[in-house]
C-alpha cells in the first residue's frame, strides 16, 4: 500500500519586504540575488539572513577584529573554530571561548543565561575537550532598578542551573552594575576544556561520500531567528521576541558530552560541529566551508519534536542540545550504538559531496541549493563611519580637584566595601557548583580561579576582567588596561598568561560612535596583547547592546588563562600569619577619575585616566612568579576598583583573619591614596626577611616598592586616618549584595 | 578493596568519586552502568553525586527503577557496604535503603559552599566511620538544591533511638544551631545510616575534600573506611 502523496505546502515568495522582515538590508537582499545569480527561495533567504547577521557574520566588526595578534608557539587553533586551542605541554591543550547571550537573557533571563552556558559548553567540546571550568561576566542595570532584582536572580539561577547539571564548575566571573545596562543586561559565559593534542576535533566536512550524521535533541520550531534577534536593538515590542529565546536542558547536554567523549575515541569521526546559533544552517555551511566540500541533507531524516515543520524552521530552529558530525563511511551503526547506549538520538541526515554547494531536500523536492561561498566569504563586510562621541571631552574635564570627601576615611571605606560593585559576590557564587570535579585550588572570590590538572603538576589560572567605565572614558586605553588586568590577576595566583578570549559588548554599530569606541577598543586590547605577549584565540562580538537609542557602556570583557607549571607554587589573594611585612608593588597615588569612588559617592563618570605602562605590568608579573616559586611571596592581590584602602580590606577579609596596621602618609589629597584607582599595582605579604629581599628584587627590576606596615590583630588601621575591626568589614562587605536581591 | 561507582545518565561526581577511592583509599575502583545487572564482584559500592536522568521529576525518583539498582539493593540486603553521596543518599533514601526524603533547600536555591558536621555514632557503627570519632567536627562542602532532610517525627524519634543519625550540620565549634544548618534538615540531618549499618547516605561530598591541595583532607577519613 503507498500513502497518498501529500505535496510539501508552497514555499512564500520572496522580495525585499520579507528580506526586510528576515534582518537583511534592500543592498544585502540585491548582493544576494546578484552573488547566486536569481531570487533565492524562502529557506534560502532565511539562510542567508542568519548566516549574515551581525551575530554570525561579524560583518561590521571583522575588519577591526583582523588587527588583533592571534598567533604564537603555542596557539594550535586561533579564532575561526568553535573554539581557541593553546598547547600547555605533557601532550594536553586548553581549549577556551567566552560568549555573549545577552539579548535572550533579558527577555527570558533564566532560559537565555542556561542556554548561554550550554551553547558555549558545546563549542568547547566539539572540540573534544572536557570542560574542566565555566567563568561568566555580568552587568546589570541600577541596583535600584525595577527589574534588577528579577534579572540578576534568573540569570545566576539559569548560569547555576546548566553548570551544575552538567557538574561543570562554575569558577570565577564578574558581576557589575550600571544604569548603561538597565535595558540590555550582558550575560558573557566562558568555558575551559582540556583535550589531549592528538585528539582535537575540528568542524570539518570531508570525505565526498561520508554520512553526515545529526545527534541529540528533536528539532523543536524554538529559538528561530535567535541569530537575527541577537543584531537588532530592544524596543516595546521585545517582550513579544520571548519565543526567540531557547529552552535548555542540560540533562540531555550532559548525556551528548558523554557520548561524543565516548564516540571521539573511536577513529570514526571526521568532523564535529554543534548547532548553536542558526542552527542546522551554520552547522551544515560552516563544516562544509572549512572542508571545501558540499553537503547534501535530506529533512526527512531530521528528527522532529511536532508534526508540520516546514524547511524553513528546520533549518533556522536553534533547538538547543544538538551536534552535527562527519563520520567515517561504514562506521555509522558503530557511532549509533555509542549515541544509544547513552539514549541520545542519532540519525544520518545527508552525505558530503563532491563541489561547493548545500543541497536541502524536503519531501522529495530540493528547497535548497546554494553554493557555501556567499553565505560565508560572500558576507557583506562592513567598515562602518566612526566617530569621536560628542561631550566625550568635558567628561575628561571634570574637575575632580573641586569634589569634596564625602565622609571621614572610615565611612567612606565603609560605604564602598559594602557597594554594590565591590561588596562580596557570595549570594552569587554560592548558587554555582564551583568544587566539582575536584580540581578547584582556588575558586571564586580571588583574582583569579585555579584548577589542578590530574595526571600533571600543572594547574591553570582563570580570571574574566573589565572596567566598562575606563572604556567608555577612553576605549583605546580602557581596553589595554582590561587586559593588563586579567594578566596582573593571574600573575597574583603565581601563573603566566597564555592567551586571552574576548566577548565584545558594544552598542548600534551604525552610530559612528558606537564605532569609534569599538574600533578603539580593538586597537588597545591588541596594543596590550602584543606588549604582554598574549594572542587572542577565541572571541565573540556583541552589538546593537541598545534599547531605545540608549547603548550599554563599552564592554569588552576578557577571559584569560594562565599557567602555573608548579601548583604547588600557587598564590593567594589573603593575608596568612600575624607579623607579616605588606608591601604595595607599584605607585603609591591613584586616581579619581573613572573610579568607584566617583560613581558611590558623586554618581560621576569623568576626568583623565592613569595610563598602562605594559612593560612595567610585563616586570610585575615576573616579580609575582619568581616570588612564589622561590617562596619569598606569600600573599598578591591586584589594587583595582576602589583603590588601596579597598585592596587592603579584601586582605583581610580574603586571608586567614588576622587584620592589618598601615602607615602611609598622604602625599596628596587622602582620597586619591586611599581610594583612587591606578594599574600596576598589587599588594603583597610576605615575611620580614623575605620582604627585605623583594624590596631588593624590585629595586633591580625598577619597580616602585614600598613598606604599608603588617599584618596583626583583628582590624584594618591606617595610622592617622582610620580604624575599623574587621567583623564590621565583613558585615558590610557580605551584606552588599544581599539588600539588592533581598535575601 | 575493589569499589564499585555507579553510573546514572546524568552522575556527575562519579568521576570524583573514583579518583578519591583510588587515591584517598588505594582502593581499585571499577564504574557499574546504570542499564546492567553486573556488579563485577565489588566489595563496596558508592553511588555518587549529580543529577541522575535529570532530577527533573524529584531527586532520585527515577534512579532507583534502574536495572543497576535492583542489584544495589541485593548487595546492601546482604550486608554489602553502600555510601551514598548527595544524589546518591537521595536515591537510597528513594529506593528505601535509607529512611526519609530530601527536600528543597529552606533558600530554595542551589547552595554550594562548606559546612561543618559532627559525627553522631561510634566509630564502630558503620565501615565508614571507623576513623571518625563520636562527636569529631568535619568541614565539608555541600553542593546541592534538595538537601532539606525530612522525615515524621515518629521515625526521627526511632533513628535517634536506634542511633542512625550518623551526622548533623553544626557550626565550626561543634554547636548545633539555626545558622549552621545550610538546608533547613529537620533536627540538623546531614547523614543517616540504616539499622544494619552497612548503608550510609549524607549530602555533604567527601570525595571534594580528600586532599591537602584542595586545602581539606577531612572528607579521606570516610573514603578511607573502603579502605581495609
Amino acid at each position: 500500500m503507498t500513502a497518498p502523496a501529500t505535496a510539501a505546502p508552497r514555499e512564500p515568495e520572496v522580495d525585499e519586504k520579507v528580506a526586510r522582515g528576515m534582518g537583511l538590508t534592500p543592498a544585502e537582499y540585491a548582493r544576494i540575488c546578484d552573488l547566486i545569480g536569481r531570487k533565492p527561495g524562502y529557506t534560502e533567504l532565511g539562510m542567508f539572513a542568519v548566516m549574515w547577521s551581525e551575530h554570525c557574520s561579524y560583518k561590521s566588526s571583522r575588519v577591526h577584529l583582523k588587527t588583533f595578534p592571534t598567533t604564537g608557539p603555542r596557539v594550535l587553533k586561533g579564532p575561526g573554530e568553535n573554539a581557541g586551542i593553546v598547547s600547555i605541554g605533557d601532550g594536553l591543550a586548553v581549549v577556551f571561548k567566552m560568549e555573549s547571550h545577552n539579548h535572550p537573557s533579558f527577555i527570558e533571563p533564566h532560559q537565555g543565561a542556561a542556554t548561554g552556558v550550554g551553547g558555549i559548553l558545546r563549542d568547547v567540546f566539539t572540540m573534544g575537550a572536557r570542560p574542566i571550568a565555566n567563568l561568566n561576566s555580568l552587568s546589570f542595570g541600577a541596583p535600584d532598578h525595577p527589574k534588577t532584582r528579577y534579572l540578576l536572580g534568573g540569570v545566576v539561577s539559569g548560569v547555576g542551573s546548566y553548570g551544575n547539571c552538567m557538574g561543570v564548575p562554575t569558577v570565577g566571573g564578574e558581576l557589575r552594575f550600571h544604569p548603561s545596562y538597565n535595558g540590555n543586561n550582558l550575560v558573557n559565559a566562558m568555558t575551559v576544556g582540556l583535550v589531549p593534542e592528538e585528539k582535537i576535533f575540528l568542524g570539518q566536512a570531508h570525505g565526498v561520500g561520508n554520512p553526515v550524521m545529526y545527534v541529540g535533541s528533536r528539532t523543536g520550531r524554538d529559538g528561530i531567528h535567535g541569530a537575527t534577534m541577537a543584531s537588532g536593538e530592544f524596543d516595546q515590542e521585545t517582550e513579544e521576541k520571548r519565543p526567540t529565546v531557547q529552552v535548555g536542558d542540560p540533562f540531555t547536554e550532559k548525556l551528548l558530552l558523554e557520548a561524543c567523549l565516548e564516540a571521539m575515541k573511536s577513529d570514526h569521526i571526521v568532523g564535529i560541529q554543534d548547532m548553536g546559533a542558526a542552527g542546522l544552517t551554520c552547522s551544515t555551511v560552516e563544516m562544509a566551508d572549512r572542508g571545501n566540500t558540499g553537503i547534501l541533507l535530506d529533512l526527512d531524516k531530521v528528527p522532529l519534536r511536532e508534526d508540520g515543520m516546514v524547511p524553513y524552521e528546520m533549518m533556522l530552529s536553534e533547538s538547543q542540545e544538538r551536534m552535527l558530525l562527519v563520520a567515517q563511511k561504514g562506521h555509522e551503526q558503530d557511532l549509533i550504538r555509542i549515541f544509544q547506549k547513552w539514549d541520545l538520538q542519532c540519525s544520518v541526515v545527508g552525505e558530503v559531496t563532491d563541489g561547493d554547494r548545500v543541497v536541502v531536500k524536503h519531501q522529495g523536492r530540493v528547497v535548497v541549493d546554494l553554493p557555501v561561498n556567499p553565505l560565508t566569504s560572500g558576507a557583506p563586510l562592513y567598515d562602518r563611519p566612526r566617530a569621536e562621541p560628542e561631550g566625550l571631552h568635558e567628561l575628561h574635564d571634570l574637575d575632580l580637584a573641586s569634589l569634596d570627601s564625602g565622609g571621614t576615611p572610615a565611612e567612606t571605606l565603609v560605604r564602598l566595601i559594602g557597594s554594590p560593585n565591590l561588596c562580596s559576590r557570595r549570594w552569587v557564587w554560592s548558587q554555582y557548583d564551583h568544587t566539582v570535579q575536584t580540581n578547584t585550588v582556588r575558586g571564586p572570590g580571588g583574582d583569579a580561579a585555579v584548577v589542578r590538572i590530574k595526571g600533571t603538576h600543572k594547574a591553570l589560572a582563570l580570571t574574566s576582567d573589565v572596567n566598562p567605565r575606563l572604556v567608555a572614558l577612553d576605549p583605546e586605553e580602557g581596553a589595554a588596561q582590561a587586559v593588563a588586568e586579567a594578566a596582573r590577576n593571574v600573575a597574583c595566583v603565581g601563573a603566566v598568561p597564555l592567551a586571552i578570549t574576548d566577548c565584545l559588548n558594544f552598542g548600534n554599530p551604525e552610530k559612528p560612535d558606537v564605532m569609534w569606541q569599538f574600533e578603539r577598543a580593538v586597537a588597545g586590547l591588541g596594543r596590550a596583547c602584543r606588549a604582554l605577549g598574549v594572542p587572542v584565540v577565541s572571541g565573540n562580538v556583541s552589538l546593537y547592546n541598545e534599547t531605545e537609542g540608549k547603548g550599554i557602556l563599552p564592554t569588552p570583557t576578557v577571559g584569560m588563562v594562565g599557567l602555573i607549571d608548579n601548583v604547588a607554587h600557587v598564590g593567594q589573594a589573603g593575608f596568612r600569619d600575624e607579623g607579616d611585612v605588606i608591601l604595595l608593588l607599584g605607585d603609591a597615588m591613584g586616581s579619581l577619575a573613572g573610579s568607584e569612588w566617583l560613581h558611590v559617592l558623586h554618581g560621576l563618570l569623568g576626568g583623565r585616566i592613569p595610563r598602562v605602562d605594559l612593560a612595567r605590568e610585563r616586570t610585575l608579573g615576573e616579580l609575582l612568579r619568581d616570588g612564589y616559586r622561590n617562596g619569598t611571596i606569600k600573599s598578591a592581590h591586584d589594587v583595582s576598583e576602589g583603590g588601596l584602602a579597598v585592596a587592603l580590606a579584601e586582605c583581610c577579609l580574603l586571608g586567614s583573619g588576622a587584620g592589618a596596621t598601615i602607615k602611609l602618609d598622604p602625599i596628596d589629597r587622602i582620597d586619591s591614596l586611599l581610594f583612587g584607582e591606578a594599574p600596576g599595582r598589587v599588594v603583597v605579604s610576605a615575611t620580614a626577611a623575605n620582604a627585605r629581599k623583594l624590596e631588593k628584587a624590585a629595586e633591580k627590576a625598577g619597580l616602585p616598592c614600598r613598606k604599608l606596615g603588617k599584618v596583626e590583630g583583628d582590624h584594618l588601621e591606617w595610622k592617622g586616618l582610620f580604624r575599623l575591626s574587621l567583623a564590621t568589614l565583613r558585615d558590610v562587605h557580605e551584606g552588599g549584595l544581599r539588600a539588592i536581591v533581598g535575601a | 578493596m575493589k569499589v564499585g561507582i555507579v553510573v546514572f545518565p546524568g552522575s556527575n561526581c562519579d568521576h570524583d568519586c573514583y579518583y578519591a577511592a583510588a587515591h584517598a583509599a588505594g582502593a581499585h575502583p571499577v564504574f557499574l552502568w546504570h542499564k546492567d545487572h553486573e556488579l563485577k564482584n565489588v566489595d563496596a559500592i558508592i553511588v555518587p553525586g549529580g543529577f541522575s536522568y535529570g532530577d527533573y521529576l524529584r531527586s532520585g525518583a527515577m534512579a532507583r527503577f534502574s536495572p543497576i539498582m535492583e542489584e544495589v539493593v541485593a548487595f546492601a540486603n546482604r550486608g554489602g557496604m553502600v555510601l551514598g553521596v548527595c544524589n546518591g543518599f537521595q536515591i537510597l533514601t528513594e529506593s528505601g535503603l535509607l529512611p526519609g526524603v530530601l527536600m528543597r533547600n529552606k533558600n530554595l536555591k542551589f547552595l554550594c559552599c562548606d559546612v561543618h558536621v559532627r559525627s553522631e555514632l561510634e566509630p564502630s557503627a558503620t565501615p565508614f566511620t571507623k576513623k571518625i570519632d563520636k562527636g569529631r567536627v568535619l568541614r565539608m562542602p555541600i553542593a546541592h538544591n534538595d538537601g532539606c532532610y525530612y522525615a515524621d517525627a515518629e521515625t526521627l524519634d526511632r533513628l535517634e533511638g536506634e542511633g542512625q543519625i550518623a551526622f548533623r550540620y553544626v557550626s565550626a565549634a561543634g554547636a548545633i544551631s539555626e545558622s549552621g544548618n545550610p538546608n533547613g534538615s529537620l533536627r540538623s540531618i546531614a547523614g543517616v545510616r540504616n539499622e544494619k549499618g552497612n548503608v550510609l547516605g549524607l549530602m555533604p561530598h567527601p570525595e571534594r575534600c580528600a586532599e591537602d591541595l584542595l586545602g581539606n583532607q577531612d572528607g579521606a577519613l570516610l573514603i578511607q573506611g573502603f579502605s581495609s
